[in-house]
């Protein structure tokens, strides 16, 4: 029964990964048991004909690399024992998402989750679909095929129990775990229709019914526990860096200290003779545009981690610095500023902002400043290699497996066949695990060694040569017109962009960059003129989540808080008229360019809603109590932001404490369409909440004579059990399932900082317009 | 070769007494769920208890450890079900999870020297296990109700 998965080497993959514990049941939450008790005589869904059936969209999921599959038989196994196997072909590195689709397709064929064993597929688009999980995509693009494969196999083995029972397809229905014939009474378990019922035809996409909304058993009810919450209680989950191989070494890189930087001389001889060290391997790798290849340095390696990491202080290496050895943060941030004080390219243009701003009674102006960040996932990146002869096989917390298997491929000359990538959890991944330099590394090591490797990025080797969030440099300019009236908006955006680290000198910022916050913004000023520049990058930039976002949203949320300031007016009313009726935005008639990406979603069926946008605002701010009086030293800050097709708004309580920015309170309210697993959606509101927090008091990485400042916990802060937002709420709206369920991984971040900065200008007066802004201020 | 007792079983390591306790039980001893994430002693994911007192794993070598009583999370109790793992259970307080064997080492030593802690002695004993992904609202509540059953 379980064959068509072994070809596929998923049950290999699992077998390797859970080598450490029992195949344990998925827990579910006590107190919905009675509801499932109340719920099972509802639970049969009709199957005479297709009934509540939804009507397919398009989504961008069809035009990613290798697209969609709902093929049920490669997404799920029945064992005749009952137990349903359901392939989780994304990776989980937090969002939940391990759990959330399997748990989609588990309620709408009849499973039960207590009966449900989730294993991580290998990383093989061909078979699985695209599997880049990035973009806060993965319920966005796979909620409906998701869907149609619980619904096929929930009529395959209705088909089968009919035909064992000799009466006709409207005459049995499915219940939980069980078909039911509906006049005799007998049952038949799906394990003991599995055989039968997997050897059916898949029926067609027309010949599906689908459960109504109130048939959910798990999806939207909050009664599931995520998949992997035993073992990472226990100590059993396997991360990249626990995979034990025989035989296996354990390897560290010391690294160049400016980004392309090469050996210039090398003594290891006494790290040669260091107790445990085996090899001492330069690799190469990491000039500018680096790409996804190793990051390269001085290997040591050597029988355990702690003999590498030793002995890698023992090596004697002179580094040569190369082009990007002058790279200064400061130089730069003036460099930056100096190009936002002047014409740019422009990128949108709606009406006539020079004749706005010379018509103005008034124009209000500021800049803003937001330092690179590093991911920092609680996980520095690690992988584990075995390359042979003719095939490899590899383990790593990649976020898109099928690119690091390829790249794999390539680097070590091998056909794609021969490689095998397992995906492990991910200690968290931000954009980070994209990214895969540390895979690759380890398999050409594995690959010189003759024996199994596993590469160990220290915090030091992560904090210092990150895929960096960009840096960037933000002017705006607001036209007022003597009634008080914008009628100008100006948004110019100065930032190294991540096409530099794969293409030389690029002359323009990607329309990704561009479509993240800056061109999409949803103000109805009669003009709106958005200009970018793009200064040399001399570092690998990469994504973080939510991107540019992050530093679009602070600029334009802080500034229409200056402007509100300014003009005397409360900042909910100037946002609401800014943003302008409700109405599905036109991007034509607003003048947003033709390559407008929205995420890479069709824009009739994803399009920016101005009323959606005000209305997680509004909650947000009803639910903070927007407008009510503050004690001395607490000021209350708003912000609201669409990314990811899904609209999120932040309010803040910020509590200044003998100088401490607190935050004793945040309601964030989100718009992400269809809500599939609330409880993880309120986990990753909480989870922005925190690294919004901490993006906006502790995160910059700067560069002095090319090389990172910062290196680990000490210098590039977190915010700690001690100071963080204290009590978050998130409020999710409301929608049926016809609403395209969203993403939230992302969107949650980019209305954080500005909404706590705005919450310190009222609590202090203070403006703060460079992030970070520090733990404790002057008041 | 340092002597100690890992998760009650009497264990003889052989690897320099200058090897931190942490990667003498990843790399020797196979026990992978103390992670490594910072090294110097700032991040708490590597947290075990040595002789009952919650240690950054990463801080200890094997030479200050001779003799001692080590216990991981792997250990902390037969079948995985001490209140502060089933506290984090039912308040599904993971995200990616990796940092969570630190944050319940270090739980389960501040329930064992002080059974009904204030928030703020929650806060301030939590303090040094950072969670990235944002977990802490929901650590502060399991270990509150790890401690009082609410």
């Amino acid at each position: 029964m379980l064959s068509h998965l072994k070809e596929a080497g998923v049950l290999d993959a699992a077998a390797g990964i859970d080598a450490t514990g029992p195949l344990r049941p998925l827990a579910i939450a006590k107190l919905d048991r009675r509801m499932f008790l109340a719920g099972a005589g509802v639970g049969l869904a009709a199957l005479a004909a297709p009934a509540h059936a939804f009507e397919p969209w398009k989504t961008g999921g069809s035009d990613m690399p290798n697209g969609l599959v709902s093929d049920p038989l490669v997404f799920v196994t029945i064992d005749p024992d009952g137990t349903v196997t359901i392939v989780a072909h994304r990776s989980e590195m937090g969002t939940g998402v391990k759990t959330s689709l399997p748990m989609v397709l588990a309620d709408e064929m009849g499973a039960d989750w207590e009966r449900v064993r989730i294993v991580q597929a290998p990383g093989d688009e061909p078979r699985y679909g695209n599997q880049n999980t990035d973009g806060s995509r993965s319920m966005r693009h796979h909620i409906q095929t998701m869907r149609e494969m619980g619904a096929s196999l929930r009529l395959m083995l209705a088909e089968a129990a009919a035909e064992r029972w000799g009466v006709g397809a409207g005459a049995v229905s499915v219940g939980v775990h069980e078909v039911r014939e509906a006049m005799g009474g007998q049952t038949l378990g799906f394990g003991d229709l599995a055989e039968a019922a997997l050897a059916r035809p898949v029926p067609a996409r027309e010949a599906l019914s689908f459960k109504d909304e109130s048939e959910f058993r798990y999806i939207g009810r909050e009664v599931v526990r995520i998949a992997d919450l035993r073992g990472i209680t226990d100590g059993s989950a396997v991360y990249g860096a626990d995979i034990r191989l025989p035989g296996m070494k354990y390897a560290v890189i010391a690294r160049p200290p400016v980004a392309g930087g090469k050996v210039a001389s090398l003594n290891a001889e006494a790290a040669l003779a260091a107790p445990g060290v085996e090899r001492v391997e330069t690799l190469e790798g990491g000039a500018l545009p680096a790409g996804f290849g190793p990051l390269g340095g001085v290997a040591v390696i050597a029988s355990s981690t702690w003999a590498a990491l030793d002995a890698r202080d023992l090596l004697e290496i002179a580094w040569e610095a190369g082009p990007h050895g002058g790279y200064d943060s400061g130089a730069y941030r003036a460099m930056m500023e100096e190009m936002a004080a002047r014409d740019a390219a422009i990128v949108r243009d709606r009406g006539d902002w020079p004749a706005a701003k010379a018509a103005a009674a008034r124009v209000v102006s500021a800049t803003y400043h937001q330092a690179h960040m590093a991911h920092a996932s609680m996980e520095p990146p690690a992988a584990v290699a075995d390359v042979r002869a003719d095939r490899a096989e590899i383990w790593a917390p990649s976020q898109s497996p099928y690119d690091a298997r390829k790249d794999v491929a390539k680097a070590l000359g091998m056909e794609i066949d021969q490689v095998t990538l397992h995906v492990t959890l991910l200690g968290g991944g931000f954009g980070r695990k994209s990214k895969g330099d540390f895979v690759t590394e380890a398999a050409l090591l594995s690959q010189r060694v003759g024996a199994p490797v596993l590469v160990q990025w220290t915090r030091e080797d992560d904090i210092r040569h990150d895929y960096l969030h960009t840096t960037s440099v933000e002017r705006l300019e607001a036209a007022v017109d003597g009634e008080g009236r914008v009628t100008g908006w100006l948004h110019r955006s100065v930032a190294p962009t991540i096409l530099s680290t794969f293409a030389p000198n690029p002359e323009a910022a990607l329309p990704i960059e561009l479509g993240m916050g800056l061109v999409d913004t949803p103000f109805a000023t009669p003009a709106l003129r958005c200009e970018s520049a793009v200064p040399p990058a001399h570092a690998r930039i990469g994504w973080w989540r939510a991107v540019s976002n992050v530093p679009h949203a602070f600029a334009i949320q802080s500034f229409t808080h200056e402007l509100a300031t300014e003009l005397g007016r409360d900042h909910r009313a100037v946002l609401l008229e800014l943003i302008g009726p409700d109405r599905v935005i036109d991007p034509k008639a607003e003048g947003m360019p033709d390559d407008l990406w929205n995420y890479g979603e069709p824009y009739d069926g994803f399009p920016i809603d101005a009323g959606r946008l005000k209305h997680v605002l509004n909650v947000a701010a009803d639910a903070i109590g927007w407008g009510s009086e503050t004690p001395e030293g607490e000021g209350l800050g708003l912000a609201v932001h669409r990314s990811f097709v899904s609209y999120v708004a932040a309010a803040v309580r910020v509590k200044i404490d003998g100088g401490q920015v607190r935050v004793p309170e945040v309601h964030m309210a989100v718009d992400c369409g269809f809500a599939a697993n609330p409880e993880r959606i309120r986990s990753q509101m909480e989870g922005a909440a925190v690294m919004g927090m901490t993006a906006t008091l502790h995160s910059a990485v700067t560069y002095r004579d090319g090389a990172a400042e910062q290196s680990n916990f000490n210098d590039y802060q977190m915010v700690r059990a001690t100071n963080f937002p204290e009590k978050v709420t998130t409020h999710i709206v409301d929608h049926p399932f016809s609403v395209k369920a969203t993403g939230v991984g992302e969107p949650g971040v980019p209305p954080v900082p500005p909404a706590i900065c705005n919450a310190i200008f009222a609590a202090t007066g203070k403006r703060f317009r460079s992030l970070p802004i520090g733990e404790y201020i002057d008041v | 070769m340092a002597r100690i007792t890992v998760n009650g079983e009497a264990r003889e390591i052989d690897a320099p007494e200058a090897t931190p306790l942490l990667w003498a039980l990843r790399d020797t001893l196979g026990l992978t769920g103390s992670k490594y994430g910072c090294g110097v002693g700032l991040c708490g994911a590597c947290t075990v208890h040595v002789d009952g007192r919650a240690e950054r794993s990463c801080m200890l070598r094997l030479g200050d450890v001779e003799g001692a009583t080590v216990t991981t999370i792997e250990g902390l109790h037969p079948q995985g079900d001490h209140p502060v793992q089933a506290a984090w259970r039912e308040l599904s307080v993971p995200q990616c999870g990796f940092c969570q064997a630190g944050q319940i080492m270090q739980a389960a030593s501040l329930l064992e020297e002080n059974p009904n802690p204030t928030d703020e002695e929650i806060a301030s004993a939590m303090d040094g296990n950072i969670c990235r992904c944002g977990c802490y609202e929901r650590i502060v509540a399991a270990v509150r109700l790890a401690a009082t059953g609410s």
